[in-house]
């Protein structure tokens, strides 16, 4: 084998290969984890988070505005803390509500954000006051029976 | 130089697991002399080979190369030693991806600095001294026996070794090619200044070439003398040997069970 | 008599455990020497160079082609089962998620093994066989400095390269059926995929993968030459080997990987 032949194969194999991980990279996956220069920070509390996951989208409006960067315990007021990290091109009123929703029936959990009437917007750190928790389906059914039995109750 | 004789073995003993293949080998190889190893297959010539190229180190005993003792030698040592040793192997053993030139040139290239263009020059030379010079770009499954073991035997002297050693270099050669490298061993020997150790059971063409004659049998050294003592010697191993008979002190016969009582002729009215 | 045989595999059975452990012991030395000896791979990158043709660029056509049909069945069968739940927009993520975190290291490392690594350990086998390797040695050039190692880096550089074809060649033809033949929304397709998949969840654990996989792979295949006996049979048999065992060794590996890498999250 010609020594230029060779060289020419190896070097479009590897050409192709590092092609291959660039597509990947830029057309399959979102390099989400690359660029933090551009996005800030806000927090909020809940009392139940469901079952939301680290990686789950926050929602605006059904767009996509960031996402839940991580989870813990407030161990002081015994709630659930959800750091979110949102894109910079979207701003939002303080008294922003934001709320544990599932997509679909069985869909995974995401944070859904309602816009409040508030002049001043969110900065880095800065947190959510308004929270709703996420909707736990055995809590429903015990509220719904225990509504049934004091509808019995009352009967009597 | 220090000494007469380039390679000495005293008292060596060489045993694979507890199978012995080597006991109590003696022998010397002059400088400049081409001495045959010889022994009917599995008399422990080829090991004979291996240790003195320090591929193996022996269990007892020495091997003194040059005035150095292989097993005192570490990996660097070795290496070093066996920069000025050659060796041709059985069937040549050429690498099969690369072509000639670069087969001969393999050594020169991972051991020197030599530019290229000199290194062109040296190989033709080798090539042209194996006749070979035509065939310096073909690869080697485009060879025959012959010639690839002529293009092996110019690869194994590419860097002017002081001592050149041939493992079974007649096996499997026509007439002519045997007679060709026949006379190649013998005179590049003398043309380079080498010394040459012939490990062979090919007995007229080694007793054709050789000055010395070393007989192994059985991991023993049996007999030892010149190629017409060789011819002349009245032990029966040797004479077995030399003469080339069927039958003497190797049997014929694998070691077995009585022939008669093989074939059940004693029980046969059992059955 | 029956306890005579009985004790006897017995013992063959030990003798083989002891076998498979020596074995062991000596491929575990076989790769530190060939850690030790890559310095002169380094110093003469022509050496991985021309290895590199052989495992990676000779390795291109079987890569692609299979990723392709993979893919495309992949597009397929997704639809079928994703339409049912009328989701066929997340065909996109099923497609891109499949490839680039099992299909593509995984199927890419078993063509590979039988490409290429059966390739090595034939290649070295009738090397020792037909004492090549011996004569290198007796030549003061040592063969795993000079004949193991660049492979092994060969082996190591190529197989990620070769994943990311496969996967990116997948998605190619999972697009193909999914949006080009059966009309799944373009935009949906890409979108949901490129918010599913992340670079450092996904693909970069891929690529990981894919490394262990082809060191593995290379171990393998290069042991199994190194150490075939030098015969016809030998050589044939340590091919077999190769593939068997590196073949298995991808899919465990490949479990073990992923039960660290996604777990949970």
């Amino acid at each position: 084998m010609e020594r230029s032949t060779l060289d020419l194969w190896v070097g479009l194999f590897v050409c192709a290969g590092v092609g291959a991980l660039l597509i990947l990279a830029l057309k399959v996956g979102n390099m989400s984890g690359l660029n933090v220069s551009d996005t800030y920070q806000v927090y909020a509390n809940f009392d139940n988070i469901g079952g939301l996951k680290p990686r789950a989208p926050v929602k605006s409006a059904g767009v996509v505005v960031g996402r839940v960067a991580g989870i813990s315990f407030d161990n002081e007021k015994f709630l659930a803390k959800v750091i979110m990290t949102l894109d910079k091109n979207y701003k939002f009123p303080r008294d922003t509500t934001a709320s544990i929703l599932t997509s679909g029936l069985l869909g995974e959990q995401y944070v859904g954000f309602v816009a409040g009437g508030d002049e001043k917007m969110l900065a880095q750190g800065d947190a959510l006051k308004l929270t709703q928790s996420a909707v736990v389906l055995e809590n429903l059914i015990s509220q719904f029976l225990y509504s049934k039995a004091a509808e019995g109750d009352g009967k009597k | 130089m220090a000494t007469e004789n380039l390679v000495e073995i005293s008292g060596v003993s060489f045993a694979y697991g507890r199978r012995p293949i080597l006991t109590g080998i003696d022998m010397v190889i002059p400088r400049g002399k081409v001495v045959a190893i010889m022994g009917i297959s599995g008399s422990g010539k080829t090991t004979l080979l291996r240790l003195i190229g320090g591929v193996m180190k022996p269990g007892q005993g020495q091997v003194r190369v040059d005035g150095r003792l292989t097993h005192e030698l570490d990996q660097d040592g070795i290496y070093g030693m066996r920069r000025r040793m050659g060796m041709l192997f059985q069937f040549g053993a050429l690498f099969t991806d690369l072509s000639v030139f670069d087969n001969v040139a393999f050594q020169m290239r991972e051991h020197t600095d030599l530019p290229e263009r000199m290194i062109r020059d040296l190989v033709l030379m080798k090539l042209h001294a194996v006749g070979l010079r035509g065939a310096a770009q073909l690869m080697p499954s485009e060879l025959s026996g012959g010639m690839a073991r002529r293009v092996a035997l110019a690869r194994a002297m590419a860097l002017d070794p002081m001592l050149m050693m041939y493992d079974e270099p007649f096996t499997g050669l026509d007439p002519i090619s045997l007679g060709v490298i026949s006379n190649l061993i013998r005179n590049l020997n003398d043309v380079l200044g080498a010394t040459s150790i012939v490990v062979t059971h090919d007995v007229h063409e080694a007793l054709e070439i050789v000055d010395y004659v070393y007989y192994l049998s059985d991991g023993k050294m049996v007999a030892h003398g010149t190629p017409d003592e060789m011819r002349a010697s009245t032990d029966p191993l040797v004479h077995q040997f030399v003469h080339g008979e069927s039958d003497g002190p190797v049997a014929f016969q694998y070691p077995s069970a009585s022939f008669s009582s093989e074939l059940r002729l004693g029980a046969r009215h059992d059955v | 008599m029956m306890s005579k045989q009985s004790i006897l595999s017995v013992r063959s059975i030990g003798h083989s455990a002891i076998e498979a452990v020596l074995r062991l012991g000596y491929a575990t030395r076989f790769i530190a020497l060939t850690l030790l000896h890559s310095g002169t791979s380094f110093r003469r990158p022509r050496l991985i160079i021309r290895e590199l043709y052989f495992t990676g660029a000779l390795s291109l056509i079987i890569i692609l082609v299979s990723g392709l049909f993979v893919g495309m069945v992949l597009g397929l069968q997704g639809y079928q089962t994703l339409q049912t739940y009328g989701s066929e927009s997340a065909l996109g993520v099923l497609v891109a998620l499949s490839l680039v975190r099992e299909l593509g290291p995984v199927v890419s490392a078993l063509l590979f093994a039988s490409r290429a690594g059966s390739a090595m350990t034939a290649e070295i086998g009738l090397m020792k066989a037909t004492e090549q390797l011996s004569a290198m040695e007796m030549m003061a050039v040592d063969p795993i400095a000079r004949v193991v190692a660049p492979r092994f880096w060969a082996g190591i550089i190529s197989m990620p390269l070769l994943a990311a074809m496969f996967s990116a060649m997948g998605v190619f033809g999972g697009y193909l059926v999914g949006v080009v033949l059966i009309g799944v929304d373009e935009g949906s397709f890409w979108s949901q995929m490129q918010s599913a998949v992340d670079f450092r969840e996904d693909i970069l654990n891929g690529v990981i993968k894919s490394c262990v996989f082809g060191l593995a792979v290379t171990w393998i295949a290069l042991f199994e030459g190194y150490d075939a006996p030098p015969t016809a049979e030998g050589v044939s048999g340590a091919t077999t080997r190769t593939v068997v065992t590196s073949s298995l060794a991808i899919l465990g590996l490949d479990f073990l990987l992923t039960s660290f890498m996604f777990r949970g999250v």
